[in-house]
């Protein structure tokens, strides 16, 4: 098959060379395309989306417990070596019963979850009643999976509370499912694995598990530099989805960990003070 | 990486596949049901890309359904199997799936049958089959274990002992497996095989 050139052919008429006429510098070259100097063209293409697609740089989980699903995430957004902001949310309000989370890119995920929002929403209205945790999640994957190989990136958790009970679904840009118990999705998710499931019971109390999701967080950010801020905790119990708390995780570590004050300055303090 | 197997004994067919779902050195899910059930005699055990793998077999088998409603009869494992072949290759040169099948199934006809299908439309009718990196070990198992009149017995040891080679020597072996089974009385679970069991229910 040849390939069609007859785009890079152009009426313009051609500038002479050493035309030093100033107005006609800015177009004084031929608009052209520039090919890529290389023989594997489709290859080529797929390593320039894999250099730009932004690396998930980021640490949420989602776990289901005895009293619903507990949802976490941190709120920092990192642009290569550089702290772009602190104050992400990365915990997105689909309805009042349901919860995502955001991981990859902060706009592909934060249309897409607005989108399945509107979807969820128009589906209560046509049947009159709300759709499932299953049903949401299967649209999400149906929508990412049609823009598949096309450079969006996201990895996401849809949390909520349906008819069935608890539901928690891993959804990612590639158009997989996982219908799952304990997911953790980004840059620091290894880490926070590691004090999750170390951690996890299903019979816990929301305090119990909202200290673990904290403490989990708090570990991934400690140890991963894509990941800090706030460790925001949420909880989607029968009645929909509660923040439960934010916490800056470097006051967490010194609360965690906290430095013993020197006795001598114990003394002279108390000398001071009479 | 993913390992799915199967095999034909006499009036039944097993296949056999790991049920971990990973992603790059993450382990998300130890649980995961990667052999579907195509209709109530035929099953699919899919290796490949995870959207891929999940969003393709659900089509075919809507599609063995629709053919079911249509016509008032099921598809044999034969023409579901060349349906399968034809769809991936239509798909090939455009919009490639990446997805290995094994396809069983039973006919009263004709008996059990197993197909192997893989990314690119390959198809053959196979009495033994294998995808993945655990196919480096089960393949030569069963080629030397391997007896066309095997009871159902007999075949589930041989399964047992390439899961066992594949734990054993594969450097990155998943820890879980399924095994399902189809014959003149339908498709079903035969066992699971967990090394590593999560901390609440089996699967989901």
């Amino acid at each position: 098959m040849k390939l069609d050139t007859s785009g890079f052919e152009t009426s313009m008429p051609t500038i002479g060379f050493g035309s030093s006429n100033d107005m006609l510098d800015g177009f004084s070259t031929v608009p052209s395309f520039d090919l890529p100097r290389t023989t594997d063209f489709d290859g080529f293409q797929k390593e320039a989306v894999q250099m730009v697609k932004p690396a998930k740089g980021t640490t949420t989980l989602a776990f289901i417990f005895k009293e619903g699903v507990m949802v976490a995430a941190d709120s920092r957004a990192s642009m290569g070596g550089y702290i772009s902001s602190q104050s992400v949310k990365k915990i997105i309000e689909i309805n009042p019963y349901m919860l995502g989370t955001m991981a990859g890119g902060a706009a592909d995920c934060q249309f897409w979850h607005r989108n399945l929002g509107i979807k969820c929403r128009l589906h209560e209205l046509a049947n009159k009643r709300r759709i499932s945790v299953s049903g949401a999640s299967k649209l999400l994957a149906n929508m990412l999976y049609s823009y598949r190989g096309m450079g969006l990136s996201v990895g996401t958790m849809i949390a909520g509370w349906d008819e069935t009970g608890p539901g928690l679904y891993y959804v990612d840009n590639e158009g997989g499912r996982l219908k799952g118990d304990r997911f953790s999705v980004g840059s620091g998710s290894p880490y926070a694995y590691g004090v999750l499931d170390s951690g996890y019971k299903f019979d816990m109390s929301v305090e119990e598990a909202s200290e673990l999701a904290r403490r989990s967080i708090y570990h991934a950010t400690f140890r991963d530099g894509a990941s800090g801020g706030v460790a925001s905790v949420y909880h989607v119990g029968p009645n929909g989805w509660k923040k439960l708390s934010g916490d800056d995780v470097g006051e967490l570590h010194y609360h965690y960990y906290p430095v013993p004050p020197e006795t001598a300055e114990q003394v002279m303090e108390e000398a001071a003070a009479e | 990486m993913e390992c799915v197997f199967g095999l034909v004994g006499e009036g039944f067919a097993i296949v056999a596949a790991d049920t971990s779902a990973v992603h790059s050195i993450l382990l998300h899910k130890n649980n995961e049901d990667k052999i579907m059930l195509l209709d109530s005699h035929k099953l699919v055990a899919a290796s490949g890309e995870p959207g891929d793998r999940v969003q393709f077999t659900e089509y075919v088998q809507k599609n063995v359904s629709l053919y079911k409603f249509r016509n008032g009869i099921p598809l044999t494992t034969a023409a579901a199997a060349n349906f399968t072949r034809g769809e991936l290759a239509t798909a090939l040169r455009k919009n490639p799936y990446s997805v290995n099948i094994l396809m069983a199934g039973y006919d009263n006809e004709s008996g059990a049958s197993l197909y192997y299908i893989d990314y690119i439309a390959t198809l053959h009718k196979v009495d033994k089959g294998a995808f993945g990196y655990g196919s480096y070990f089960s393949l030569s198992t069963m080629d030397r274990h391997y007896r066309p009149d095997m009871s159902v017995e007999e075949a589930i040891e041989l399964v047992d002992k390439c899961i066992l080679e594949i734990r054993s020597r594969l450097v990155v072996a998943p820890p879980n497996f399924v095994i399902k089974i189809v014959d003149k009385d339908g498709a079903r679970d035969y066992a699971w095989r967990q090394s590593v069991q999560d901390v609440t229910t089996a699967a989901v």
